[in-house]
Formats: C-alpha cells, sequence, structure tokens
C-alpha cells in the first residue's frame, strides 16, 4: 500500500470545480442567451435566472413565459446531470479544467422528455432551480428538479426528465 | 377583431416568444403554427450546432397556449398547467423549428393539447408535446 496522497489545497481544489464549472456553462450559447447562471457550494449547484424583460410571457400579469421557466429546469437539469457524471473526474484531476477552457467539451447527455409542472405564476424578478440525479446509469439517468423565487417552500415549477448519456471513450 | 389578429397580437405582445424570433404562421379554430428560426445563439450542443431543447419547450409552450386561445370554446386567455415533451431527434442545424398545435378537447377549466415540432424534413418530426392548459379569461 503506498501512502495516502496528501489533499490539495483548498485554493487549488476551488479553482479546479470552478474552471470546470465555467467551461461547462459558458460552452453553451443558450445559457449564455437565457443569462443563466450557476453558483457553486462543495459539489450543489444552485441555478439562478436573473429576471430579465425579454424572460416575459404575459407583459399584462406580468409573469414568466411558461417556456422560459421550462428552459430554466432543463438547463438546471443537463448541467446538474454533467457536473454529477463529470465530479469524480473533476476531483482526481483526470479532467483537465484548461483542456475545457480551451472548448475541449465533453458530450453532453441528450434529452429523451421532459416534463414540466406549473404550480404558481412566475413573477418578475430572479428565480432559482436546483436538479437531483435519482438515478444514472451507464445508458439512461432521470433527474427531478424544481424552480423558485422569493420563496424555497414556494415552488414555482417542478420537472422531471430522462436523459440517454454520452458515451465513453471505449 | 378575429381570432387571426387576437393571436397575432398575442404572440408580437409577448417578449419571451419575440426574443426567440417566433412567427405565428397559420391559426384556426383551435389549431396554430409558429415558426422559430435557427439562430446561433440558440444552440445547445456547441459541438453539433444543434438547438437546445430548452428554446424547442418555449416553441412548443407558445404554440399550444396559441391553439388553446385560438379554440371556439375559449374566452381567450390562458396559462400552462403541464407540458410533457419527447425530444424524438435532434433538429438539424441551420433549420428553422416549426411547431404546429392542436386542441383536441376543451372543458369550461381545462383545454388539452397536443403539438409537433418540425424541421424541413416534415415526416420525420423533431420533437412531441402534450399539455394541459387553463380555460381563462382574457388576460
Amino acid at each position: 500500500m503506498s501512502a495516502r496522497r496528501p489533499p490539495d489545497p483548498v485554493q487549488v481544489v476551488k479553482q479546479r470545480r470552478d474552471a470546470a464549472l465555467r467551461a461547462l456553462v459558458q460552452g453553451v450559447p443558450y445559457i449564455q442567451f437565457m443569462g443563466i447562471e450557476f453558483d457553486r457550494r462543495g459539489d450543489e449547484l444552485t441555478a439562478v435566472m436573473p429576471f430579465d424583460e425579454k424572460l416575459i410571457g404575459n407583459p399584462l400579469l406580468p409573469a414568466l413565459h411558461g417556456g422560459a421557466t421550462a428552459a430554466f429546469l432543463e438547463v438546471t437539469s443537463i448541467i446538474g446531470l454533467s457536473w454529477a457524471m463529470l465530479w469524480d473526474d473533476i476531483e482526481s484531476g483526470t479532467l483537465d479544467p484548461e483542456a475545457l477552457v480551451a472548448g475541449n467539451l465533453p458530450r453532453l447527455p441528450k434529452t429523451i422528455d421532459f416534463t414540466v409542472d406549473y404550480l404558481r405564476s412566475g413573477l418578475p424578478r430572479d428565480a432559482y432551480a436546483r436538479a437531483q440525479v435519482t438515478r444514472s446509469g451507464r445508458r439512461y439517468a432521470s433527474v427531478r428538479a424544481e424552480a423558485w423565487q422569493d420563496n424555497r417552500a414556494r415552488p414555482i415549477a417542478q420537472a422531471t426528465a430522462h436523459f440517454v448519456m454520452p458515451r465513453g471513450d471505449g | 377583431m378575429d381570432k387571426k389578429q387576437i393571436a397575432e397580437q398575442f404572440i408580437s405582445a409577448i417578449p419571451h416568444s419575440n426574443a426567440l424570433g417566433m412567427r405565428l404562421t397559420d391559426v384556426g379554430e383551435g389549431t396554430a403554427e409558429i415558426e422559430m428560426p435557427y439562430d446561433a445563439r440558440f444552440v445547445g450542443d456547441p459541438e453539433t450546432g444543434v438547438i437546445h431543447g430548452g428554446a424547442v419547450s418555449a416553441l412548443m409552450d407558445t404554440c399550444c397556449g396559441a391553439a388553446a386561445m385560438s379554440h371556439p370554446a375559449s374566452p381567450g386567455g390562458t396559462a400552462t398547467i403541464d407540458l410533457r415533451i419527447d425530444y424524438m431527434r435532434p433538429a438539424t442545424p441551420g433549420q428553422k423549428i416549426r411547431a404546429r398545435a392542436e386542441c383536441y378537447h376543451i372543458t369550461r377549466s381545462v383545454a388539452f393539447l397536443r403539438a409537433t415540432a418540425m424541421d424541413d424534413d416534415a415526416d420525420r418530426p423533431v420533437a412531441q408535446a402534450t399539455g394541459t392548459f387553463t380555460v381563462e379569461a382574457k388576460p
């Protein structure tokens, strides 16, 4: 048995995780178009969709467009699943964040189906969402996601989705 | 004002649908057709250039909403209750996506919708959706 490797300094660990997350999120034009950002605490991600006029669906109420809310949950689900899929490689250093930043993005999971329930009208303010990978296999994955605004206990929408996992290099 | 005018105004009054470049191309009695152009900003997979599913969801949602509102039994207002989308194949990069929705049943409180999204190859749909929408007075 070899001696256990000493843990990397905290700033090295954080830098590696943040670089990987940034590459994953900034590489997708549609996420930029929607203005969606990700807040990271350890391995937990919270998606943030800052309010913007172009996200409005009903200007009279006003309310967020159901399509914008659905897209927000779908982005949260795909990034959440990809993040869970890549986490071990980010931690071990197998995945080189520099390569990610240079545009060598890993293959992303593909959506098979996506179901969204609208629970409350989305208000014209920032929205937040978290995804939970309920099952992740070699070929398929199931993900649940929930979006809220001012009150965490009052979600505006929830979603369930299935994905085909990207094929490994083998 | 006829239903077509109402539906056209409905589309142009929706900031998110406008931001995605949607255009209402047809509206009937409980049916609607909306196009969304290909745009590099809507890409979900930078490696393939395929449009993000989220943009397709927004297109399906808008199209189903328009179809629900255009039904003769609808007072003209609606909101999505739920929407399920099956992604059958990636849309071909560079081609516009066209959605067609139909309100196949409506009660005093609920409209039942289904929709299909196609690119230039209309025989092989890109996605299919089913959803329920509220039936309510004009907003």
